[in-house]
């Protein structure tokens, strides 16, 4: 055996003795999914267990170093324990946005101590992580972020308020842009962490149209933060955001080799034998999920080799999302009159609906489409103009 | 598999384009459309493609060929798009080839030798209708002497009237629209009772209508199992739809980068007309929807050079894909090329032209889509 199957073996064997069988369910929703954090109640004990298991073996971040909590697997290593993990249908054991966003980030511009120390309580879900980006003026035009960090030696005092802050009033710490010097727009900024339980931080959800919370308004009111909790140079934290938008952008694409190609078709076909047209539109839909799954197969396998255009996340949150979109749309009109119910238990609570709505922030979220589309015409299709 | 090509795949890549590009530009496709070529392609070019190896890029090796598989023959048929290179390729190297893959060793020792040597065509006889519906074929092949009597007829059977050969699906039991009781039979040009007639297509190529009219052949003449065809025959239709949308990716990919350029040069209103966003976000969906074909082929290469049981579905998904994408980027480039892309004189036109026959050649997107969802359960 060669020794990608060997460790293929070893981590199916690992995975069949130590992911509890409740585990290898799908979860049926946000509140299934472990976030982990300070405050995080646990759903039940298995979910406890299984976080557990795999932060000793180093699971929840395979790919990071072992020194900063991770199992330091290899690109192919960490694509077969996904295969492998997607065939015994195991819930992934710790979601945040410390994982996806800001351990990257760390690993790249970080102190060997902020590495240790930050990307191990991620690693460990002990801190969750909310992101601290775009500003009531300052949406698609993030780089025009007015909240200020005034100088005061050894450390700032932040003032200004963030808006659309992911689960801001369950995190417990924060990664945030702060304008540092208001004389230069993109050499102004720097990348600050701070602890949401910090005096003059305060968050208010917002109410969507989908009937929940996911988003917040946070408010800065005086906010000191010690100069030591700043990631990279001062006023160079737009290069790091910059970097970090990148992986949430791969991240939107990368969900796993071989997840995603189920086809949702064949749960429908009593509806879709007696509806024709529905039935070729989810026909077309299931070609361009098939291809979407290759495309994202192809641009991890390109990334992971360094093959990949620097901008080609972009082409694959652009890509994913307008899917994502259309697959939600399908699910309506498969649907019919039950998918509109909202609160009945019929209707799991309106699942059908509420993630519907919810989908459609996908492609305004982390950039929208049409900012997306801007980049992959100017950076990789070369197209001149401003 | 990872999803990149590997060392020996670059390298044969580099070797397709500089061969196409500096033996098969697309000036010598109009060279041969001017001439008003009866083949459609040219002779030479075969030849030459024999002597770099090309035509038996899928022969097995102890036949003589390099014995290699979809994704390599695939590389070949993209470089062929993007240049609209004319030849036998699709047809002979790679549909003919697959179905004589499981023929006897007298049906692979008459047939592979000309192949590599660059002097067989193979024309596919499949088609009955307008569109692609092969479980419906109702060619006829009756048992008669020591052997079988073919009647009927079949249509698009591209360089039919060139070929050495046409392979014929025909049915020795059972009906249409059943997939049992078909049989695949080499029927040879000069056979008895065999006409056609050539007809130009839109792209230029020829294709046939082919007459069977009481064609007696000997036993010897089936390829594969009598009655079992179906499994020759997906064989081969897959290999060709698989390449197909290959040469669709390389006709869309020549199609979008001509036009890019284009949008890159052309002057309106004291601007290049790549600065209007417009155009950019036009340019860079399209670009998605190339990147996305390129990556459902190479997969459903990879699992048909797999053996894999998903190979079915992900060929069907391919072509639709294929077919769907190359279509955006010649409509878009004829769009976005203005007024010179309706002219004869500029390339963009004959892409749209190749696309077109490629899309219908072992069925369009639709036929793929349905057959995607057939398959996935619904």
């Amino acid at each position: 055996m060669s020794d990608l199957e060997t460790f293929r073996a070893e981590a199916r064997a690992w995975l069949e003795e130590n992911c509890p069988a409740e585990m290898r369910t799908p979860a049926k929703g946000d509140e299934d999914v472990c976030w982990g954090g300070r405050n995080f109640v646990f759903q039940s004990e298995a979910q406890k267990l299984w976080l557990e298991r795999c932060v000793a073996k180093g699971y929840t971040v395979p790919d990071w170093p072992k020194a900063y909590g991770g199992a330091g697997l290899s690109p192919q290593e960490t694509k077969i324990l996904r295969q492998e993990m997607a065939k015994l249908g195991c819930r992934s054991p710790l979601n945040s946005f410390g994982i996806w966003m800001l351990g990257p980030a760390l690993l790249k511009f970080g102190t060997e101590e902020q590495k240790v120390h930050y990307m191990g309580q991620i690693a460990r879900g002990e801190i969750r992580w909310c992101q601290g980006y775009s500003e009531p003026g300052s949406g698609s035009d993030l780089v025009s972020m007015q909240t200020f960090g005034e100088d005061k030696g050894d450390h700032w005092v932040v003032n200004g308020q963030k808006i659309w802050t992911s689960y801001a009033d369950k995190a417990d710490w924060i990664f945030c842009l702060v304008r540092t010097d208001k004389t230069n727009k993109y050499q102004g900024i720097s990348f600050l962490l701070f602890d949401m339980e910090t005096p003059g931080v305060s968050t208010k959800p917002i109410k969507l149209i989908s009937g929940n919370s996911p988003f917040c308004e946070t408010f800065f009111d005086n906010v000191v933060v010690p100069k030591h909790q700043i990631v990279g140079e001062v006023n160079r934290g737009w290069d790091v955001a910059k970097y970090l938008l990148g992986h949430e952008r791969e991240m939107i694409s990368g969900m796993g080799g071989d997840g995603g190609v189920t086809s949702i078709g064949a749960a429908m076909k009593a509806t879709l034998s007696q509806e024709p047209v529905l039935r070729a539109q989810m026909a077309l839909f299931d070609v361009d999920n098939l291809t979407f799954r290759a495309h994202g197969e192809r641009f991890m396998d390109e990334w992971k080799t360094g093959k990949a255009h620097p901008a080609y996340s972009n082409l694959m949150k652009y890509v994913g999302t307008e899917l994502n979109k259309k697959r939600n749309e399908l699910v309506m009109s498969i649907g019919g009159s039950q998918a509109l119910e909202w609160e009945s238990e019929r209707s799991n609570g309106g699942s059908k609906a509420r993630n519907w709505l919810r989908t459609k922030a996908n492609s305004i979220e982390g950039g929208t489409s049409e900012v997306m589309l801007n980049v992959v015409s100017k950076r990789i299709l070369e197209m001149p103009g401003a | 598999m990872a999803m990149t090509l590997n060392d020996d795949q670059n390298m044969l890549r580099d070797t397709a384009r500089d061969f196409m590009a500096s033996e098969a530009p697309v000036t010598h496709f109009r060279k041969f459309r001017d001439m008003g070529c009866k083949d459609g392609f040219s002779h030479g070019l075969w030849k030459q493609f024999a002597e770099i190896g090309f035509t038996g890029v899928l022969i097995p090796e102890a036949d003589g060929g390099m014995g290699m598989g979809q994704i390599e023959a695939g590389i070949v048929l993209e470089e062929i798009g993007r240049n609209l290179a004319p030849s036998p390729f699709l047809t002979t190297s790679v549909a003919a080839v697959e179905a004589l893959k499981l023929a006897d060793k007298a049906m692979r020792d008459r047939w592979f030798p000309g192949i590599l040597a660059g002097e067989t065509v193979i024309g596919i006889a499949i088609e009955e209708g307008v569109k692609h519906r092969p479980e419906q074929i109702a060619c006829v092949a009756e048992r008669s002497g020591n052997g079988f009597k073919l009647t009927g007829q079949k249509q698009f059977v591209v360089q039919g009237a060139s070929s050495d050969m046409l392979i014929v699906a025909a049915r020795t039991a059972g009906a249409a629209g059943e997939t049992d009781g078909l049989t695949l039979f080499a029927v040879d040009k000069d056979a008895a009772g065999l006409s056609m007639e050539a007809v130009r297509l839109v792209d230029s190529a020829v294709a046939a209508h082919v007459k069977l009219d009481g064609v007696q052949l000997d036993a010897d003449a089936v390829i594969g199992e009598v009655d079992g065809g179906w499994a020759v025959l997906s064989k081969m239709l897959d290999a060709g739809r698989v390449g197909a949308a290959a040469e669709m990716v390389g006709v869309g990919s020549g199609a979008m980068d001509m036009t890019f350029e284009y949008l890159k040069t052309r002057k309106q209103f004291d601007r290049v007309i790549g600065e209007f966003q417009a155009l950019q976000h036009r340019a860079a969906h399209l670009y998605g929807e190339m990147e996305g074909a390129r990556s459902i082929v190479l997969k459903a290469q990879s699992l048909m050079d797999e053996g894999h049981a998903k190979a079915e579905l992900y060929v069907a998904a391919a072509k639709a894909k294929a077919g769907l994408a190359c279509n955006l980027a010649v409509r878009e480039g004829v769009q976005m090329h203005g007024g010179i892309g309706m002219t004869d004189e500029y390339d963009i036109g004959l892409y749209m032209k190749r696309d077109r026959s490629l899309n219908e050649f072992f069925g369009d997107a639709y036929y793929h889509a349905d057959r995607v969802a057939t398959m996935n359960g619904y």
